[in-house]
């Protein structure tokens, strides 16, 4: 587990190298850091949407595992975000960088979710309310995107410029895809990690009933 | 059919509930008016009306959250919910059931809120009200689901917010569009789209929140 | 008509339920003793389908429709009358000839005077006669009763004893009580959870 995150971390260092400026450098974090986040919430609602199917409880430890995950990258995204806005214009936040909003916005979601496991007892419920929030949350990515696009309007009359186009030249993208890879395979090492542990823990646990 | 006969059947209990509530809802009601007054004095005096309308919806949503954290009472005690899942009807008549009660009574709430507005602020336009009627569809659905969540949970008052708001946001970005836009038709489809989609969701995972 | 094995329940990190087995026949009238917390409402809450097994099989022989469940806290909205009450679980029961049946469970039990009285002006007992009537308003095959005897005077708990005898037979019965005496001439078997 610990080769795999090794791995990455090498991965999307290697590229820093031949890179113009800090400014930029960011944005090779940022964007696939929210990516990856994206991935995991998705991943997290797949999982639920597979225990409502199925009603086996392997799924909420799979569910919610990948949305813990999805989060520290959401909090992540935020952060790079914030600093990418001060190199960028010097303000620590922008209400005009719609990633970031979204992101915002996704943050008190996703936290919500946890005050939700936190608030019910452990048991076949919570793990049916968890998955259907999860999928609530999956779905409100595009519908939250779609209202901040609007709401950019009613916000800043001024546009922001994306002045980090889709048009990236070959060696850009490069480095983009290969950090975008990187990332993905450090949240799939961190939730491995994590769930391993967990079921660990859970093992453990029914080992010493079974002795008691 | 059977199916809106169980819904209207359900429906009907849940009016009947509101208006036997005798504290309740005058209450709420109430509180909407209480609450503009308040916002027209933590305004300073030469803000917009655009900004007003702003807080109409905050005004709208914040009473619909106290509306929704009672929704559920009446079935808590003496476990009625179980009761009712018990039954051959299908779940999400429940939720429908329920739902359009919510519905009602924000209408109700929207007959008394808007005409205040207009006395205290300025007088509405139709695609304010517009807006609001599709909003208040969102909002019902969206809000009675989770309703239900908040009602199994220990900390039920604050849960209900907290999972809540940042699904209103949508909400509220299209509400206060159509409301202070001169082209309201874009926030319209984007409320309806968003009715559409979460409703459809809320009535397909009711059945999962209720039962184990 | 009810088969478990290895049945277990926990809620977190409590064991409601251990290991049990059980079986009840078409027909049998299984008796559920035991102290305060020994799991007989976990018991008949996973029989009616309410909770699913931790571990374990359960298997069922009735779908929704044919099980009754009368539970401590009476499933009925304090704010509705009586009527209103039973009205509403008919319609959901699709209960032929509602009415009907409705003021016979209600005449029966001695509600048809207050059956326009909203259950918060009932007494505990008044209250857990309608219970019973909504739970046999459907005419189930399967009745799951927790501590039916609870709250009722001695008229009451006649009238229940005259309608348990009345089903004990006809219909598979599982009750959860204290008294236990109370059932033996009418039970088949006998559950005693620790």
């Amino acid at each position: 587990m610990l080769l795999l995150v090794g791995i990455a971390l090498a991965f999307y260092w290697v590229p820093m190298a031949p890179l113009e400026g800090f400014r930029q450098r960011i944005f090779y974090i940022h964007v696939p850091v929210a990516l990856t986040a994206y991935a995991c919430f998705g991943w997290g609602a797949w999982k639920g949407l597979r225990l409502l199917s199925t009603r086996e409880m392997r799924y909420d430890l799979e569910s919610y595992t990948a949305v813990h995950i999805g989060t520290i990258f959401g909090i992540l995204t935020l952060v790079t975000g914030s600093i990418w806005a001060r190199t960028s214009w010097g303000v620590w936040w922008s209400w005009g960088e719609r990633q970031l909003v979204l992101f915002l916005v996704l943050f008190l979601f996703y936290s919500a979710y946890f005050m939700l496991r936190y608030s019910v007892d452990p048991g076949p419920r919570r793990a049916n309310m968890s998955a259907v929030y999860a999928l609530f949350g999956v779905v409100l990515i595009p519908i939250s995107f779609l209202a901040i696009r609007l709401a950019e309007d009613l916000i800043h009359p001024v546009v922001f410029d994306r002045n980090v186009g889709t048009n990236l030249a070959g060696s850009q993208l490069v480095t983009f895809v290969v950090c975008l890879a990187g990332m993905l395979v450090l949240a799939a090492a961190l939730y491995l990690n994590e769930l391993t542990g967990k079921r660990v823990d859970a093992r453990l646990r029914e080992l010493k009933e079974s002795l008691a | 059919m059977t199916y809106l006969g169980d819904v209207a059947a359900l429906a009907r209990t849940s009016l009947l509930l509101e208006l036997r509530s005798r504290d309740t809802v005058p209450a709420l009601l109430l509180f909407v008016v209480s609450a503009l007054v308040v916002f027209r004095f933590a305004l300073p005096a030469d803000a917009s009306d655009l900004a007003a309308i702003g807080l109409l919806w905050i005004a709208v949503v914040f009473t619909a959250i106290l509306a929704l954290t009672r929704a559920f009472v009446a079935e808590r005690e003496g476990r009625v919910l179980d009761g009712l899942v018990l039954t051959p009807c299908d779940r999400s008549a429940i939720w429908l059931g329920k739902a359009l009660g919510v519905l009602a009574f924000l209408l109700v709430a929207e007959a008394i809120a808007l005409p205040a507005f207009g006395l205290f602020f300025a007088p509405v336009d139709g695609a304010t009200v517009a807006a609001f009627l599709l909003a208040d569809l969102g909002i019902a659905a969206v809000g009675t689901l989770l309703a239900a969540i908040a009602a199994v949970s220990r900390a039920r008052e604050l849960l209900l917010p907290l999972l809540f708001l940042p699904l209103v946001i949508p909400v509220v970005v299209g509400g206060v569009g159509a409301s202070v836009e001169p082209d309201p038709g874009r926030y319209l489809a984007f409320l309806g789209l968003y009715d559409g989609i979460f409703a459809i969701l809320a009535w397909a995972t009711f059945e999962y929140v209720v039962t184990e | 008509m009810i088969r478990a094995r290895g049945l277990e329940r926990r809620f977190g990190e409590t064991r409601a339920l251990a290991g049990l087995d059980l079986d009840v026949p078409r027909g049998g009238f299984l008796s559920v003793a035991g102290p305060n917390g020994s799991g007989k409402s976990t018991l008949l809450a996973l029989l009616a389908g309410l909770l699913a097994p931790t571990r374990g099989s359960l298997e069922v022989d009735a779908d929704r429709a044919e099980i009754g469940y009368l539970a401590h806290e009476g499933l009925v909205y304090r704010e509705l009358t009586a009527f209103e009450n039973l009205e509403l679980y008919g319609r959901l029961y699709r209960v032929p000839e509602r009415r009907e049946r409705i003021g016979m469970l209600l005449e029966r039990h001695g509600l048809w005077d207050v059956r326009h009285r909203r259950v918060s002006a009932f007494s505990r007992g008044m209250a857990q006669r309608l219970a019973l009537c909504r739970t046999l308003l459907h005419d189930p095959r399967l009745l799951l009763l927790d501590e039916p005897y609870s709250a009722l005077d001695d008229a009451g708990a006649r009238l229940l004893d005259a309608h348990l005898a009345e089903l004990a037979g006809e219909r598979t019965l599982v009750v959860a009580t204290h008294d236990p005496a109370r059932l033996r001439p009418l039970a088949s078997a006998e559950l005693v959870l620790a």
